[in-house]
């Protein structure tokens, strides 16, 4: 009963948030020039569900707080005009430095606002989380159990991405693309440097580190070429370390498979020790067969020849743990 | 590219010091600002000389315990390393329009990777710091009536350990490189592998040194706050501007100690090959990032609470007004101290630490928004009701209040992390935190500077140049940055030396534009300190009390005599000097008494200079020099114990003579 009741006031906030939101986004628009509104803001109008939800929120924020800000610096411009030291007819209280009444509105009203975003900052974190499998793909449109996500191995190289898609066996560097409507798991590492995954019209950012994998969950709803980045500053070739994002309808994903299964080219340990040095402004490339156990050597830092992998230590760490005891 | 690579092969003399390691022989922007340097250094060493002010500069300024004089001298340094900090700045700017599309611009990647680097460390440690430990050492011990700080010679030497760092910064910039890894140095790129040069090295060495100093002045300064108040100013009279201090130094001694933790390990990684961040031996460079950001968000507010302090003083004064709600002030700056250490993983909510850790340390950073919306209520209704003078300093306090409630807004959509998860890192965010550093810290160091300035020197600041320094900084930043918040929304990262996408264009160029307004802004305080120090006739304070101030410091002369008072004072009221005042106080002219008072010594400078050579040698791996400087430190330390020649007394005569002055100056003054 309490569970229920907690879901339905969930949803209440949510559809409020979204409404407001929704009317806000508008409002933001109008009341900003119109060449400014011209260019492409894209965490204003992204393209995938997650990002739009992100988005929104983003918004819904900030008008929660114009609520407070608008009037004190509205207060605060008026005051500075009105009790300068010219305007003799303004009232002066000298002593006066208490009032009960006005110190509870001061603490009150920010901390009511705080309560509201507090709610909705709880509810989405958890519902946004990039770890968490997609529930929906858009608004009113959920997603069966059993719908397999499509798996994307994202690996920061120095400087470039490379991408492996363990459903189709194929690989690319610095390209990834997705069928619209469809969720994609993200699975991020990195051999060496931090970076970051970042495809604004797609879903925020998240961190990929060596020896450990983070996950994204996202869908793209709307068909087009969007742009990656990587999002934390990893070095020297870091500014050229973006990329091209296509959502494509069903038709086109398969061509865009069907053109890295032409390449005739295999990502074996050898070929990607060679791709792991660093380049700057490495084209796209596409391979066509990859080595079915090299995104765990990878994400276990053991593809060079000789290296005890990670995940082999730690079960080694744990039984002579278990054997201690 | 052409100052990347250094020879491998270490020397004995020299260690990875070689011809090569001279950086401004091979870059001819590094050549300029080396002769440019050159040219002021012996311009002024000339100057000096011709004047014959060594022996008096050494005397009476470096080796001075005088907290007034330590103060000065820290803010002299902050303005000479804003001057650096802010070319870095420009030139980013400048290099980001110049290398657009196809064009490369004047600066390769290792060259700009370094310079907003460099921007970053310079900016925090090297100005924000001093103008903070500046302004605190010239007002606390008078606002409080005290005669000098508690430890007046670890003033003097923390003084000098900051200076180290902020040399060992500069000399980066011509022998050798400095880091190119960002301000917090994040492994694994500052790692040996990801930073194989030396300039990671400066970037720790300079830190840890300057640490010490700051870690001391923490210290320093919770003591004399604690133990040094004049009689009958208990915690809850005092002024708010020592009480943000004592926050303040409440954070530096919680927080610095773990900066220095995380930056030794980071050390032992480099040198002696620990894997304490290295995912290859086991280590985890989460664990870095954790470490830093738990000394990186206190040390905002260890920038912020004492400019929150110094708008809490301009603001009852120049409203002539009391302060409304004081108690309320010192709750909302004790919770926010408390607060700021439960908030530092909001830095990186995108590392993946999971929904409900990610929620609580967003939820924690909304909350901070209350004391700190508290506080603008309260000088809000401050200036209710009150006959406000639009001097200088009050310019500066409205233009901060506009400013920083829209960088306040900004913050706190940060704090929602699935917000976050499309502003991290971005030009948003560098927006937002210079929306709060200059809209908050710099606008309130200039209101500070332009309402204490006549307590330090005796004369006013021209107001006609202040006011065109003004105008441009607020103009200047919000030029500069706004069209970064809209770069932000079109999704550019932070840090990029390159763009090509034509939409960006614009926005680059107006914020270039506003950095140039803002070098005008800084121009026209250069100016404005010329022009003010040329009529300072014209613009002499006799009364020691220009703006009809409320606390202490306002009821000595300005400059203040070496011993602040010639007798304590003794508090009624949180505006002590106002009360003072009110009540018709009759300065004391006749009845004085020797004043014990502690004596100028070498070793601060001494010691600080030791530190130099050891950081240096530490950097190059010259490992002789390093024994040599660290003995030649731990034996100097040593003597200096022995010195038991450490105080004076200043006559009674004396101080009769010093008030028969001001007695003197005061009647002048009334005419």
């Amino acid at each position: 009963m309490v569970t229920r009741s907690f879901g339905r006031t969930q949803l209440d906030i949510r559809r409020v948030a979204t409404n407001f939101s929704r009317a806000a986004r508008y409002s933001l628009l109008a009341i900003l020039p119109i060449w400014l509104s011209g260019c492409d803001m894209v965490l204003l109008k992204p393209s995938g569900d997650i990002a739009r939800q992100q988005s929104d929120l983003m918004v819904t924020s900030v008008y929660l707080m114009l609520l407070i800000v608008v009037p004190v610096i509205v207060a605060t411009l008026y005051f500075a005009w009105h009790y300068r030291e010219s305007n003799t007819d303004a009232e002066y209280t000298p002593e006066w430095d208490h009032s009960t009444q006005l110190e509870m509105f001061i603490w009150a009203i920010p901390l009511m606002i705080i309560i509201a975003l507090g709610a909705m900052t709880w509810i989405t974190t958890h519902t946004l989380d990039p770890f968490r499998p997609l529930s929906r793909i858009g608004p009113d449109k959920p997603i069966g159990a059993d719908t397999e996500p499509l798996e994307i191995q994202a690996i920061a190289l120095e400087w470039k991405w490379l991408f492996i898609y363990p459903q189709h066996g194929i690989a690319v560097v610095n390209e990834v693309a997705a069928p619209i409507d469809v969720p994609i798991r993200f699975h991020n590492t990195s051999p060496r440097m931090m970076n970051s995954l970042f495809i604004p019209s797609l879903a925020g950012m998240i961190y990929a580190m060596p020896g450990m994998e983070t996950q994204l969950n996202a869908v793209i709803n709307e068909p087009g070429d969007y742009y990656g980045v990587s999002g934390n500053y990893s070095g020297e070739g870091y500014s050229d370390m973006r990329f091209r994002f296509h959502g494509h309808d069903q038709d086109g994903f398969d061509a865009w498979v069907e053109a890295a299964r032409a390449s005739g080219e295999t990502l074996d340990a050898a070929t990607y020790l060679k791709l792991a040095e660093p380049s700057i402004k490495h084209p796209v490339q596409r391979f066509s067969r990859v080595q079915p156990d090299l995104y765990r050597r990878i994400l276990n830092l053991c593809v060079e020849a000789g290296k005890v992998c990670m995940d082999d230590m730690h079960s080694g760490a744990g039984a002579h743990h278990e054997s201690g005891h | 590219m052409a100052i990347q690579t250094y020879a491998n092969e270490t020397s004995i003399v020299f260690g990875k010091l070689n011809l090569n390691s001279l950086a401004f022989l091979h870059d001819p922007i590094l050549m300029a600002t080396f002769v440019g340097s050159a040219v002021m250094g012996v311009a002024v060493f000339v100057w000096v000389t011709k004047h014959g002010w060594w022996g008096y500069l050494w005397r009476e300024w470096l080796c001075s315990i005088d907290h007034k004089k330590i103060g000065i001298m820290y803010i002299i340094m902050a303005i000479v390393m804003l001057l650096r900090g802010f070319a870095d700045g420009l030139m980013m700017r400048t290099h980001q329009v110049a290398s657009f599309g196809e064009a490369d611009g004047y600066l390769p990647p290792h060259h700009y990777d370094q310079i907003f680097t460099a921007h970053g460390v310079i900016m925090i440690f090297f100005v924000a710091m001093p103008m903070i430990s500046g302004l605190m050492n010239i007002i606390v011990p008078l606002q409080i009536g005290a005669r000098d700080v508690a430890f007046p010679f670890l003033n003097n030497f923390s003084l000098w350990m900051t200076t180290s760092g902020a040399v060992l910064i500069m000399a980066s910039l011509f022998v050798g490189e400095f880091a190119t890894t960002g301000w917090l140095a994040y492994p694994p790129l500052s790692g040996a592998e990801g930073s194989p040069g030396i300039g990671v090295d400066y970037y720790i060495w300079a830190l840890q040194i300057a640490g010490v100093g700051t870690l001391l002045t923490g210290i320093n300064f919770l003591v004399t706050i604690i133990k040094m108040r004049a009689p009958g100013m208990t915690m809850m009279r005092m002024p708010i501007f020592c009480w943000t201090a004592l926050c303040t130094n409440i954070l530096i001694v919680a927080s610095f100690p773990v900066l220095t933790a995380a930056l030794a390990l980071l050390t032992l990684d480099r040198y002696i090959g620990t894997n304490f961040f290295t995912a290859d031996g086991g280590g985890n460079a989460m664990m870095y990032i954790n470490i830093i950001w738990i000394w990186g968000h206190p040390e905002v507010y260890i920038l912020i609470l004492p400019i929150f302090g110094v708008f809490s003083e301009v603001v009852p004064t120049l409203c002539r007004k009391r302060l409304f709600g004081y108690t309320s002030m010192v709750y909302a700056t004790v919770v926010i101290t408390v607060l700021s250490y439960l908030v530092w993983l909001h830095h990186f909510f995108t590392m993946g630490s999971g929904a409900s850790v990610n929620a609580f340390f967003g939820l924690a950073t909304m909350i901070i928004s209350i004391p700190t919306g508290a506080k603008l209520f309260n000088w809000l209704f401050t200036m209710y009701r009150g006959r406000i003078r639009y001097t200088l300093p009050m310019m500066w306090t409205v233009a901060f209040m506009v400013t920083f409630t829209v960088g306040g807004m900004t913050g706190v959509m940060l704090a929602v992390p699935p917000a976050d998860f499309l502003l991290h890192n971005s030009l948003f965010l560098i927006a937002h935190f210079h929306n709060v550093a200059i809209g908050g810290v710099v606008f309130g160091f200039f209101a500070g500077f332009n309402f204490w300035f006549p307590k330090v020197t005796g004369f006013k600041l021209d107001e006609t140049w202040g006011k065109v320094s003004f105008w441009c900084w607020l103009i200047g930043y919000w030029l500069a940055f706004t069209p970064l918040y809209i770069l932000g929304l079109m999704g550019i990262s932070r840090r990029m030396s390159q763009f090509d996408d034509p939409a960006l264009y614009p926005w680059l160029v107006i914020a270039a534009i506003g950095a140039c307004i803002i070098a005008a802004g800084i121009l026209a305080f250069v100016i404005q300190l010329y022009v003010s120090i040329r009529d300072r006739e014209r613009l002499r304070d006799l009364t020691g009390d220009p703006w009809n101030g409320r606390t202490l410091e306002w009821s000595t002369s300005s400059p203040p005599p070496p011993y602040n008072f010639a007798f304590t004072p003794v508090i009624h009221d949180q505006d002590a000097w106002w009360d003072m005042k009110q009540r018709g106080y009759v300065r004391p002219t006749s009845g004085f008494i020797p004043i014990h008072m502690p004596k100028n010594t070498a070793a601060g400078a001494v010691l600080g200079a030791l530190s130099t050579v050891l950081g240096f040698a530490l950097i190059w791996h010259i490992w002789w020099m390093v024994v040599v400087s660290f003995v030649a430190l731990v034996v100097s330390t040593i003597v200096h114990t022995f010195n038991f020649d450490r105080d004076y007394y200043i006559a009674a005569e004396e101080v009769s003579d010093v008030e028969a002055d001001r007695t003197q100056q005061l009647a002048n003054a009334d005419v």
